[in-house]
């Protein structure tokens, strides 16, 4: 993937967002140095103040697109980018600001902002992807560090990167942790969510909070009805789909079902 | 020579629960890393231990469908309950396991392979299960008897010592009974211990190889008496009849070649939620995936093997795409392969009974129920389409 002769330009762009997701880069201690020898860090705002131009040869990009002025930056990152990869669940879904997608934004402005005639926003939340193409998304709220510094090293080594899509049940029985949901009684949305996280939620005694967003084929059906036999109100399993990916189409659409 | 150390296999003896501590003993003694069941987050769980302190004293579990709780029992029984989240394939073929890694540092001649090495200390598995030891079994001949020897599971499983214990509480998901895979072990194991509670707490211990009598007579036991031997039996006799679940295995595989079309894997397929719980569990399923990665910082790379589950797409992804893309093709490739082609492949059935998929699929699915619902209906829609 090397541009020849010099090293591939990398660039990481926010839109709406808390940040967390690019923090998980610059958590990557141990491997940073390795990485920033390999590529060529042409923007990243949050850790420095250099800029080189475009064009990019991988765009990470976090954030939702929330506001007119960002559905247009994205399709000027996209142009300018070989590679466009997603990072998080307000890129990949539409993060936890997706819940105005199910709500009126103008009647929250004025109980959040004290001056809401400043605010211009969108009446939604929406992934990257639906406004431009997207080579590759790396779930999360935020991002594992593993699966970032897989996917830079694959990059950097023209391999594909190995992102399961399996759910998060796999993960952890592979960690040996005890079902919370056979053993406690737990709801727990492993089986719907894809894996990535290492299942640390179980692994700590709590059912899974779905923040990496729907697996490969999440039978939401299936998990209502065993939410409902542990004893679970509708609502709640609503309230847990619509969390950090209520705007992910599986949990979207279920959590619509159930308030139906 | 103390009369002990010419016991022979077939032998049987007695020790008293204090004898219990000295085998964990004489086993962490003998170099030997210990492995048996312990009470963790809600489970009795399978991890190394250095005493018999650690063992699950009093503890059992209830087990149906989709549902495991632990309860204390009312005696001081060790080994009153039934297999857990866990098996012995954990430490066998763990979930992750590196194979080997390589390195190229600059300048210094062609790359260097270095295979991992073998583990420090043999494995002694404490408390495996009858149906466990016919579960080791069928992936030994799978990863060990066939054209390819897995090198690293060779590795943990040729030295490993093996203490069976004999089921006298079988759980609510257990049918090893219908699979003849328990309630009592026959052979596979160096020592098989029946816990015996009444006329008093002790074990009933039956030689099974010379390494097993070696080892024993460091744990000093009495000859078992003709009482002895007839409680032992009477523990998994009544087993027997104890089994929460059973299965009636008359001609599986026909059964399950002439059905692949039954409404049954559809309906399945609605409560499937294809997380792969079932085969992560089950003893046999042997299906793994290997990831190669590599350093940033100094080129190295290295390859892993890791638990792969036919229910994910990624597993059945070729050259187009997924071959079994709907949740009810996933089922019956699980569903047919442990209890029909399995028997082509292998010889046995891929099911030894011990019931962990039917307790730990969050849904509650039970092969179980799923067989005797297509033999219910057996051949309608297949013949129907055939014609
Ligand atoms: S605890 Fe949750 S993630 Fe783990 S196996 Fe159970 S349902 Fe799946
Ligand atoms: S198929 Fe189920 S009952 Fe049979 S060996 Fe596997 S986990 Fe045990
Ligand atoms: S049932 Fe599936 S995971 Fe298990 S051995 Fe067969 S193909 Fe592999
Ligand atoms: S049968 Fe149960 S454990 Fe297996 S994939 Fe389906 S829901 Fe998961």
């Amino acid at each position: 993937m090397t541009s020849v002769g010099s090293k591939p330009k990398l660039a990481v762009w926010k839109f709406a967002s808390c940040d967390g997701c690019q923090l998980t880069f610059l958590d990557c201690e141990d491997e940073l140095l390795a990485m920033a020898e390999g590529m060529e860090i042409a923007y990243f705002p949050e850790a420095t103040s250099a800029e080189v131009e475009g064009p990019y040869d991988v765009s990470l990009v976090e954030g939702s697109i929330t506001t007119a002025h960002d559905a247009e930056r994205i399709h000027e990152i996209r142009e300018q980018s070989r590679l466009l990869v997603t990072i998080g669940a307000c890129a990949t879904s539409g993060g936890i600001q997706a819940l105005r997608n199910v709500a009126d934004v103008r009647e929250w402005i004025p109980l959040v902002y004290a001056t809401p005639g400043f605010i211009s926003t969108l009446e939604t939340s929406t992934p990257i992807a639906d406004h431009v193409q997207v080579d590759l998304e790396l779930r999360g709220c935020p991002i594992s560090k593993s699966q970032l510094v897989e996917t830079v090293s694959a990059l950097l080594n023209a391999r594909r990167p190995r992102i399961p899509t399996t759910s998060v049940c796999v993960e952890c029985k592979a960690r040996g942790t005890p079902c919370v949901a056979v053993a406690e009684g737990t709801p727990c949305l492993g089986p719907v969510t894809q894996s990535g996280c290492g299942a640390i939620c179980p692994a700590y005694g709590r059912g899974c909070y779905g923040c990496f967003g729907p697996m490969e084929s999440p039978n939401m059906a299936a998990l209502a009805r065993q939410w409902r036999e542990l004893g679970v109100e509708n609502a709640d399993l609503v309230r847990a789909l619509r969390t950090f990916n209520a705007n992910a189409p599986a949990f979207r659409d279920a959590s619509a079902e159930l308030t139906r | 020579m103390d009369p002990e150390t010419r016991m022979l296999p077939g032998e049987v003896r007695v020790f008293d629960p204090a004898g219990l501590e000295r085998l964990v003993e004489a086993l962490v003694e003998a170099g030997y890393r210990v492995l048996g069941p312990t009470v963790r987050d809600g489970a009795i769980v399978l991890d190394e231990i250095a005493s018999a302190g650690e063992l699950p004293h009093g503890w059992t579990a209830e087990q149906d469908a989709a549902r495991y709780r632990l309860r204390r029992r009312d005696d001081d029984a060790m080994f009153g309950w039934a297999v857990g989240p866990h098996s012995w394939k954990q430490h066998f073929l763990p979930a992750r396991a590196r194979l080997w890694r390589a390195a190229a540092p600059a300048g210094q001649g062609p790359p260097t392979i270095e295979e991992e090495p073998p583990p420090e200390r043999p494995l002694a598995l404490l408390a495996a299960r009858p149906c466990d030891l016919h579960a080791i079994a069928i992936q030994d001949r799978v990863l060990l008897e066939g054209r390819y020897v897995e090198r690293d599971y060779a590795l943990r499983r040729r030295d490993a010592f093996v203490v069976v214990v004999n089921c006298g509480v079988p759980g609510g998901s257990c049918f090893c009974a219908s699979m003849g895979t328990g309630p009592r072990a026959e052979r596979g194991y160096d020592l098989a211990l029946t816990e015996v509670l009444d006329g008093g707490h002790r074990f009933v211990v039956e030689v099974g190889s010379a390494r097993g009598a070696e080892l024993l007579a460091a744990v000093g036991t009495s000859p078992a008496r003709e009482e002895d031997l007839a409680a032992a039996h009477a523990v998994t006799d009544e087993a027997v009849f104890r089994m929460g679940r059973s299965l009636d295995t008359a001609g599986l595989p026909e059964l399950l070649a002439a059905n692949l079309e039954h409404p049954r894997f559809a309906e399945v397929a609605e409560r499937c939620l294809t997380c792969g719980n079932c085969t992560a569990v089950c003893p046999t399923c042997f299906c793994t995936s290997v990831e190669d990665v590599n350093d940033l910082a100094d080129g190295s790379a290295e390859r892993w093997r890791v638990w792969d589950t036919c229910f994910s797409i990624d597993y059945s992804t070729i050259h187009g795409g997924s071959v079994r893309r709907s949740s009810r093709a996933r089922y019956r490739q699980w569903l047919t392969h442990k209890f029909g082609t399995w028997v082509d492949q292998f010889g046995t059935s891929g099911c030894v009974g011990c019931g962990r998929c039917i307790t730990w699929c969050p849904v509650g699915i039970d092969v179980t129920e799923e067989l005797a619902a297509i033999r219910a209906r057996d051949g309608e829609v297949d013949r129907a389409l055939a014609r």
